[in-house]
């Protein structure tokens, strides 16, 4: 049995409270009106802002001479609505990224039960304490977009009546995005996730205390029915959850590219945790050769997530048609290192690092480069929010940092609560002799 | 690789009593054999379609492309169909052979070999519909890259068609040297066992001076790996771009960002179902139920099944994103695909494709032989029409409601398809009569993890193999007790004229005895012996076995055990090929 080290603990809550301080911050420092919002501009218009405003004035000065005082007003307004969006949309990547994290795990440890694998059941309690963030994690994110529907923010523009009721395009797509309908469907989502996780995990306790391998097949039967759900629900939760915060873009392959950031982070968290618990004396079985299959699978999903942002990325730049490349329009002229830095923190990093087989046996490698993967997948979100919510007035800052802080730490402090509570090594899965002998 | 250990639950993989000179003697078999009745009469079928499809060929390429059925507004239809269709199937093989590598799938040791082979005969078949497009086709160099001074124009990088040219060469290319890498020790086989002069000639050119030498198969280790890692991006890559053919346009129900993931499931899950309608029929004829067994043809029934709920859910995805992007023009052409002129075949692509495979769920169906037959060549057929709509229903209704046609395929445009599938089954009939089918030399290397024999041997806590007492190292058989038996009990009167009765007499009269001496382990005293109880050919020798061994240790009672260790049947049909 695994007990929860107490220097493990107080890191995760410290990490918990100083998250709590950022976010305050950033909710406390966000402009309350219209006059503190220019102020604010005013006073951090420098950095990598500086380059657009200079742009702006420059392209603008013709339209700033015939312009309105009203033009000027809407525009501040709208810079106001910005700031005052930005710890929210910060709370809500950080939140949606642990979450996505569990259920990237949920999903592969699905996959693993249903193919039978017979490499991985070594792993599978460490997977089981991944997943029961879902639980939290799903009940946050929940909560976000509840509010959301309530108008604290307006991460979600077609949330807004005034903003539905000046747009076409939006009142068409009503009968779809509206507020109750949305949140029908993403509890029925969670609902969804959090039954299979938490049948698959009694499933999976009982088994070891069973003398028959009824519960093993019941969960091959669950985990199968689990992924049918997974594939459809999945693709919609994208959909309503990310990409509808650009509510006049689209693109068919949105579903399925956050499925591969899913899974990249979630491998990388199985990873990284393992190599922990055995580095602590736990988990004695898992050998290097379970770390190298992880580390392989961390680079082909890197490489897989690549092929999809370059497939995405490269119809809607080619075909070049206004109502989609708008969406990397923007991301490029006012998000360009977020952007282009995610994509080589994502792909370069793990094609050069992760490529040599050797290397993914190093265990220290494996935890540096998933760093790197879990902050380049952060990145990946921030870019697909934070556009919509702030537009050009980004920063990497207090509500930011602070909501990534604290989630990480609930998210330890869960993820190995979860561990102590049953042993970190499954015992009667027909599969466990071949998982410890497993050698590559 | 990996531990040689497997949970005592997984199946076997190869049923049946088989030890490692049965499955040389099964996968040559076909080989060494004759072709029966069927086989001809499906091959004169086949190269009748193909010689029909030569002669629509040459009655478009001297006519023109007018011949077709294409049209102002339809101008791609009929021949980019095909192509796309065959490229897609020609994934299956690849895929077997390299991801489920990767990923530890023993049970593709069975397939991988067909599969790879129907990759590149279907290949063939997708190159051969834009070279006959270009109406020149003795003009196709000129896709190439290659300076001005040689006729033509600059390519242009910039389209999608082009990226194709590339990409299937280089698939190809690189199917073709891994399959026949894999190919090198079979082949191998193959010529150790071939009696005549001829047939060993031609399987030691094929095999390239295979010797088995350790250091034969560290090299072959080593460039199976890394092609196996070559051959992933490529093959994931070659749909892609297929699809980029159509999604980099601006045309509503082509442009839209699923579809190269969305192209590369499809034609997993057309080439898995080609590989299926091939296989069911191929371990029927050539006896090989017991390497491609009923547990392999669920496996790859249910790899039909996630692919068909995996392409099923991206139709549904296209449909929704078309309603939900508010684009008029996206919104028409779906709406014109479900519910306009080819409402049929937007239904049979639908049925044929999402709903069939949905039956796998039930393993009563999946493990049947006959209705996965019939699946397989439903969602053929599904996968043909998938193609078909999404290119004609897309063109057939231009911006301008002036030029909305049909596409009707003409008798050149049939013809040219079925002589596209009956150049397929020509070649494919001709392989399954000159190759090794299955990967022996693989299936040989989980023969002690997943082969039946073994597994039983091992649950039943018996040795893999026993040395009795005359120091006779053999192999030990399920049904052990029986054999062991048999071996020992006196067997008839004369010995003598036993053994004579299988290895054949000899006439000293007709025929000259050979040196006996050659064979190693055949000393003087041995070979006078032998000539006293009648033998003096290496043909005789050739024709032992371990009855035989036993009967002469009985009769000699010198050496026991001795001509089994220095194999003098094998050394006597290598004599038998290199004296004469």
């Amino acid at each position: 049995m695994y007990t929860f080290s107490n220097r493990l603990k107080i890191g995760a809550i410290i990490l918990m409270a100083l998250g709590l301080v950022g976010m305050s911050i950033g909710f406390i420092s966000a402009p309350g009106n219209v006059e503190e919002a220019k102020a604010y501009v005013a006073a951090h218009d420098d950095g990598h802002g500086d380059a657009h405003g200079a742009d702006h004035a420059v392209a603008g000065q013709e339209a700033h001479d015939e312009a309105s005082a009203e033009a000027h007003a809407a525009h501040d307004e709208h810079v106001y609505h910005q700031l005052s969006n930005r710890p929210w949309a910060a709370l809500y990547v950080a939140a949606f990224f642990f979450f996505m994290i569990s259920l990237g795990v949920l999903a592969f440890y699905a996959i693993q039960r249903a193919s039978q694998a017979g490499w991985s059941p070594m792993l599978f309690r460490v997977m089981e304490g991944i997943t029961a963030y879902i639980v939290p994690g799903g009940i946050v994110v929940f909560v976000i977009l509840v509010l959301s529907v309530f108008h604290f923010n307006h991460l979600f523009p077609w949330m807004d009546p005034e903003v539905v009721a000046e747009d076409k395009i939006i009142q068409n797509k009503a009968g779809y995005l509206n507020p109750t309908f949305f949140l029908i469907r993403a509890a029925i989502f969670l609902a969804g996730w959090i039954a299979y996780r938490e049948i698959s995990r009694r499933l999976s306790i009982a088994q070891d205390k069973a003398d028959d391998d009824s519960n093993f097949k019941k969960n091959f039967r669950w985990s199968a029915g689990f992924l049918v759900f997974y594939l459809v629900t999945e693709s919609i939760m994208s959909w309503d959850w990310i990409m509808s915060v650009d509510p006049h873009w689209f693109s068919t392959l949105f579903g399925w590219y956050i499925f591969a950031s899913m899974v990249v982070s979630g491998i990388t968290v199985i990873a990284m945790i393992a190599i922990y618990l055995k580095s602590k004396g736990y988990l004695p079985d898992v050998n290097d050769s379970h770390i190298h299959d992880l580390a392989k699978f961390m680079f082909g999903f890197s490489i897989f997530w690549t092929y999809l942002w370059f497939s995405q990325f490269m119809l809607i730049w080619y075909a070049n048609i206004p109502e989609e490349v708008t969406y990397f329009v923007q991301r490029i002229e006012d998000y360009k290192l977020p952007f282009f830095g995610m994509v080589v923190m994502n792909f370069i990093f793990p094609l050069l690092v992760l490529m040599n087989s050797d290397y993914k046996r190093i265990n220290w490698f494996v935890i540096m480069s998933g760093i790197v993967l879990l902050l380049g997948h952060y990145l990946d979100v921030f870019n697909m929010i934070m556009p919509s919510a702030v537009g050009d007035q980004w920063y990497i800052g207090f509500p930011e940092l602070g909501a990534l802080s604290f989630f990480a730490g609930a998210f330890l402090l869960w993820v190995f609560r979860a561990l102590t509570k049953a042993p970190l090594q499954v015992t009667r899965n027909p599969y466990i002799e071949e998982s410890r002998q497993f050698h590559y | 690789m990996a531990s040689h250990y497997e949970a005592p639950i997984r199946k076997p993989l190869v049923l049946g009593d088989k030890g490692y000179h049965d499955v040389s003697v099964d996968i040559a078999a076909p080989v060494e054999g004759r072709a029966n009745k069927h086989w001809w009469i499906v091959f004169s079928i086949s190269l009748a379609a193909l010689l029909w499809g030569i002669g629509a060929i040459v009655y478009t390429i001297s006519t023109g492309i007018g011949t077709w059925g294409l049209n102002k507004t339809v101008n791609w239809a009929w021949d980019i169909t095909n192509f796309v269709w065959w490229v897609g199937i020609g994934h299956a093989g690849t895929l077997i052979s390299a991801v489920l590598l990767l990923f530890r799938q023993k049970w593709r040791m069975a397939i991988n070999r067909s599969a790879e082979a129907m990759t590149i005969f279907s290949v063939i078949q997708a190159g051969l519909f834009p070279i006959i497009h270009m109406g020149r086709p003795w003009l196709a160099y000129w896709v190439v890259p290659i300076p001005n001074q040689f006729g033509s124009l600059w390519v242009n990088f910039n389209s999608p068609l082009l990226w194709d040219v590339f990409a299937i060469s280089t698939y190809l290319s690189v199917s073709l040297v891994f399959w026949w890498t894999g190919l090198l020790p079979d082949f191998g086989m193959i010529r150790d066992r071939a009696v005549k002069p001829f047939q060993k000639k031609i399987y030691g050119l094929v095999s390239f001076g295979w010797t088995g030498r350790a250091k034969d198969w560290q090299r072959f280790e080593e460039v199976s790996l890394v092609l196996a890692g070559l051959a992933t991006p490529l093959v994931l890559s070659v749909h892609t771009i297929v699809s980029f053919d159509f999604a980099t346009s601006v045309i509503p129900g082509w442009h839209t960002t699923i579809f190269p993931p969305y192209f590369v499931a499809g034609a997993i899950f057309s080439g898995f179902a080609m590989v299926q309608t091939l296989l069911i029929i191929m371990r029927k004829v050539c006896n090989l139920e017991a390497y491609i067994t009923v547990q392999h043809i669920e496996l790859m029934n249910i790899v039909i099944m996630i692919t068909g709920s995996i392409v099923g859910c991206a139709y549904i995805t296209e449909l929704f994103i078309a309603w939900y992007s508010g684009v008029e023009y996206e919104q028409y052409a779906f709406l014109n695909r479900a519910t306009g002129p080819y409402w049929w075949a937007y239904l049979l692509m639908m049925s044929c494709n999402v709903v069939s495979p949905q039956i796998m769920w039930f393993k009563k169906i999946r493990t049947s032989i006959m209705v996965s037959f019939i699946i397989s060549i439903v969602v053929n057929v599904g996968m043909w029409f998938e193609r078909f709509v999404i290119i004609v229903t897309s063109l057939h209704r231009d911006y301008l409601p002036s030029s909305w046609t049909m596409f009707s395929p003409t008798f050149v445009d049939i013809g040219i398809f079925i002589g596209t599938i009956g150049f397929f089954f020509v070649l494919f009939l001709l392989y399954a009569r000159t190759f090794p089918v299955i990967a022996q030399a693989e299936v040989k290397s989980i023969l002690k993890s997943s082969g039946e024999r073994y597994k039983s041997l091992r649950a039943a806590g018996k040795p893999m193999y026993a040395i009795r007492k005359d120091g006779v190292v053999r192999e030990t058989f399920i049904d052990d007790e029986e054999t062991a038996v048999e071996a020992e009990a006196p067997s008839g009167a004369t010995p003598a004229f036993n053994l004579l009765n299988t290895l054949g007499s000899f006439d000293a009269s007709s025929q000259t005895p050979d040196k006996l001496q050659k064979v190693k382990g055949i000393g003087p005293l041995m070979e006078k012996t032998l000539n006293k109880l009648g033998i003096f050919s290496f043909l005789q020798i050739s024709k032992m076995t371990d009855k035989e061994y036993n009967l002469l240790d009985e009769l000699t009672g010198s050496f026991p055990g001795r001509a089994q260790r220095d194999d003098w049947a094998g050394q006597a049909r290598m004599l038998l090929n290199t004296d004469k």
